[in-house]
């Protein structure tokens, strides 16, 4: 099989993705969640002209926040790619990541009440 | 000593704006992609996730015995707000993909059930599966053709539905529909919030 990663086809994309991440599926990190969202880092912006690929798409994309799971359907990358891509690029200091504040698994009252006025006025 | 200025620059950049998201489930065709097109600021968006689910489970040692990888199909929108960005997840309705709703559930405001009134049977899953986990949830019968196939009522004596969880019959193609039910499911999360259930 070649190696030229210009050629189409799923598979052959999805293994060289699969080869980016250097055979992991999972981060090294912990594991972030689909929501999470990415921003990139000044580091990230002067970095950016250095790298290429799926790691510049994403940089690119993360001017202002964005989940991973958004990420991942905008670049086209699985998402368990974008999750070790962004796992990465968060621990060069390339984006910042934010989750969600869920100390008992639940969003506090005062986010919900936040919301709520939110939507009202949407 | 003094800090160089490109220690000020490297420090990561403060991003305050904190996800939310909300699950919308139903069964095959029932509007989940339609409820977050009516809402979303973007144009819905499909993500291809690779979910591994354990057949058997996984053995003492740790090792995985049986295991099918599937590319589950995921439809979501997002609206931003000054401090948020709120996600709305449609997910695949199918049984067999409640490893993902795990993920999908964990930390979730809430969720909206979409019950199909042609076939109500759909929704014991979704249902059952909110109830267990203590996730806030509403439930949504679709006027797809500005009628129902039953009353509010009947359905939710059908589903067993509790007093306190609000039933809406709705249009998901309608903006102000699909707002509204997320109205009343953040008001229903606050309110098990507040009994702390």
């Amino acid at each position: 099989m070649s190696e030229d990663p210009t050629s189409g086809g799923a598979a052959p994309r999805f293994v060289r993705q699969f080869a980016l991440t250097q055979g992991r599926a999972r981060s090294h990190g912990e594991d972030l969640a689909l929501d999470t969202l990415v921003k990139i880092t000044p580091v990230g912006e002067r970095a950016l002209p250095r790298e290429i690929a799926e790691r510049a798409a994403i940089l690119r994309y993360v001017s202002s926040p964005m989940s991973i799971a958004e990420i991942s359907a905008r670049v086209g990358v699985h998402l368990g790619i974008a999750r070790v891509i962004v796992s990465d690029l968060a621990a060069a200091g390339l984006v910042a990541v934010s989750e969600a504040v869920t100390g008992d698994g639940r969003p506090d009252l005062p986010t919900l009440e936040r919301l709520l006025n939110d939507l009202q006025a949407y | 000593m003094t800090s160089r200025p490109t220690d000020l620059l490297d420090k990561p950049a403060p991003l305050t704006t904190r996800p939310l998201k909300i699950v919308i489930a139903g069964g095959f065709a029932s509007g989940k992609t339609t409820f977050v097109e009516a809402i979303s600021e973007i144009q819905p968006l499909t993500t291809e996730a690779p979910m591994t689910s354990l057949g058997l489970g996984i053995d003492q040692t740790g090792e995985v015995r049986t295991k099918t990888t599937t590319t589950v199909a995921m439809d979501f929108g997002r609206i931003t707000f000054e401090q948020t960005m709120l996600y709305l997840f449609g997910t695949p309705g199918q049984d067999r993909f409640w490893f993902m709703w795990d993920e999908l559930v964990r930390g979730a405001v809430g969720a909206v059930v979409i019950a199909d009134t042609r076939r109500l049977a759909d929704s014991f899953a979704p249902l059952d599966f909110f109830e267990q986990r203590g996730v806030p949830y509403v439930v949504v019968l679709n006027r797809f053709d500005g009628s129902l196939h039953h009353e509010i009522a009947e359905v939710r004596e059908a589903l067993g539905i509790a007093e306190q969880i609000p039933v809406l019959a709705v249009d998901v193609r309608e903006r102000i529909d699909t707002k509204k039910v997320l109205i009343a499911l953040v008001r229903h999360a606050i309110e098990q919030r507040k009994r702390g259930a």
